[in-house]
């Protein structure tokens, strides 16, 4: 069923007089996060379409993207102050994707355009927005550099300039590892097919990243009956506590 | 082993948490302190948000410190009176620290405070032990008997309503007692601990209680404490794991026994000298995150609503 929208999605939006389209799949289109979960591969493939000859206007190139759910974040700085390490500037950047990976078949400043990388927001810097700097911060570029960086190394931001592989002008395929300190979400894939640096084609699909089990269980209890939830902790606490005493006591004997 | 955290939202190795709660327990039950100061910045140091990290440190610090208490109170090493009214203190005291501990927050530096907060704390208590431990120890080698200080009389004494303390062998008035309980429950607030750390020093040196029932004493006090703080982070922040705080537990009662049996058997002098060791460690390390160029100088944090 699933296919048949898909398909039926594509279909509509060819009639917009695109010569290629994406058709495209994914290996799972559900990742549930398990007390075991330690992260999940996803393997993202699918074809270009064609009524015609393959153009012959520039080579076709692919950017694939997975952005995970977004949400505002404070980026602080510390400096010397009185020969201590303090917080001394801080930028708020509105909406930062908990989760961005892009793979391309080559580097991206040479398959995609700065006019085209603004309006779609493709590259990592411009899938941060960062508008409300305060005014005593000249260098709020450097707090965003410094949320990619860090992002970075925790496995939260990726980009593969040679992660998207092309077959033949029509097949292509990407993998991505998403760690496994993942938010819970909907995340979208995105496809985007390019020729002379700009996009001729796209196409979206979700993920959905969901906690299951005593994961799911702990987390809705937590959300929605604190009280229930702080007395349990409280509970096991003592059980435990109690319970190791006796289990000694009686070793002891 | 890799556990994914439901609240915390990372995943970590299941046999480290459980290390680090059987450490941390051990020294509770060791030295009657709950291990807060330690197991939060550990905490800290695998990934896990501070938010959750302070409120199920708390959490397993009731699961040890109830472990421990049960041993201590078979081997009658608990003044509870003495307990109660510490705690009738402590509570007090850190609905004071709370506010103070809001108010530092609107002002943007409570991280900054608590750790000048930890560094002042854990420095002076823990030079003012090592000094009197290894004092004792020397004298005791030397053979000279010690002086016995706890009977001197000062105006402590001659304060109202005085109260007997069987159990710890005083006979003192509640008010020092009301006030050591209320300025460790305001620090405890603002330093997110139990302040057992803090709390052992007083009672030996300010009361003067004898050192074998103060362990017991100052657990019992923690309970109720570090109970009550787990209650009110479930409840506004719900930042409570207690899938963390299952492992933590775990490990943390089990470490707790083995503390207080180790506890029994060590001489009080050499434990205190090694938990004086300890909190200036703690101390050392802090001090030098301020003083040092950190590898990273930002740090993200989640917008508070």
């Amino acid at each position: 069923m699933r296919w048949l929208a898909l398909a039926f999605a594509i279909g509509c939006a060819a009639q917009a007089a695109a010569q290629e389209e994406v058709v495209s799949g994914m290996s799972q289109d559900r990742i549930s996060i398990t007390a075991n979960f330690e992260g999940s591969d996803i393997l993202v493939y699918g074809a270009v379409k064609r009524e015609t000859r393959i153009p012959e206007t520039g080579i076709l190139q692919v950017i694939i993207t997975v952005e995970g759910p977004s949400g505002p974040i404070v980026v602080r700085r510390k400096s010397r102050e009185m020969g201590i390490w303090v917080n001394t500037a801080s930028v708020e950047v509105d909406n930062a994707p908990s989760f961005y990976a892009v793979a391309a078949t080559a580097p991206l400043e040479y398959i995609l355009s700065q006019t085209e990388d603004l309006r779609r927001k493709i590259s990592v810097p411009q899938k941060i927005r960062s508008v409300g700097a305060p005014q005593d911060v000249l260098d709020a570029r450097a707090f965003t550099d410094a949320l990619i960086r860090i992002r970075q190394s925790q496995g939260l931001y990726a980009s593969a300039e040679s992660g998207t592989h092309l077959k033949e002008q029509t097949l292509f395929s990407a993998t991505f590892d998403l760690p496994a300190n993942l938010v819970e979400g909907n995340y979208t894939t995105r496809i985007y097919l390019l020729r002379n640096r700009e996009v001729i084609a796209s196409n979206q699909s979700a993920i959905y990243v969901r906690k299951v089990g005593i994961e799911r269980w702990l987390y809705t209890l937590a959300q929605t009956h604190p009280a229930i939830y702080g007395v349990l902790a409280l509970f096991i606490a003592a059980v435990a506590g109690w319970a190791a005493s006796e289990a000694f006591r009686m070793m002891r004997r | 082993m890799q556990i994914y955290l439901p609240i915390a939202e990372v995943s970590v190795n299941a046999i480290l948490l459980f290390g680090i709660g059987g450490l941390v327990g051990v020294l509770s039950g060791l030295f009657g302190v709950g291990g807060g100061f330690l197991i939060t910045p550990l905490l800290f140091f695998i990934g896990v948000p501070p938010t959750v990290a302070v409120a199920t440190g708390a959490n397993q610090v009731v699961a040890s410190s109830i472990s421990g208490v049960l041993a201590h109170l078979k081997r009658r090493t608990v003044d509870v009176r003495m307990g109660i009214v510490l705690l009738i203190g402590g509570l007090a005291g850190s609905g004071v620290g709370i506010w103070v501990f809001n108010f530092l927050s609107r002002m943007g530096q409570i991280d900054l405070a608590v750790q000048l907060a930890y560094v002042v704390f854990l420095g002076l208590i823990g030079v003012l032990m090592l000094q009197e431990s290894l004092r004792t120890l020397r004298r005791m080698r030397t053979g000279t008997a010690p002086r016995v200080k706890r009977h001197h009389h000062t105006w402590i004494h001659n304060l109202p309503l005085k109260m007997k303390f069987r159990a710890s062998g005083l006979f003192i008035s509640v008010i020092p007692p009301l006030v050591v309980g209320a300025s460790v429950g305001i620090l405890a607030a603002i330093m997110g601990v139990g302040g057992g750390f803090i709390m052992v020093p007083a009672m030996i040196y300010l009361l003067g209680m004898p050192t074998k029932v103060v362990i017991g004493t100052s657990l019992f006090q923690i309970i109720f404490v570090t109970g009550f703080t787990t209650f009110m982070h479930a409840l506004t922040n719900q930042s409570v794991d207690l899938m963390l705080a299952l492992l933590l537990i775990l490990g943390g009662v089990v470490g707790a026994q083995i503390g207080t049996r180790l506890g029994a058997r060590l001489n009080a002098e050499q434990l205190r000298v090694l938990l004086a060791i300890l909190v200036l460690a703690v101390c050392a390390k802090i001090a030098l995150d301020l003083l040092l160029e950190p590898s990273e100088l930002y740090s993200l944090a989640k917008v508070r609503r």
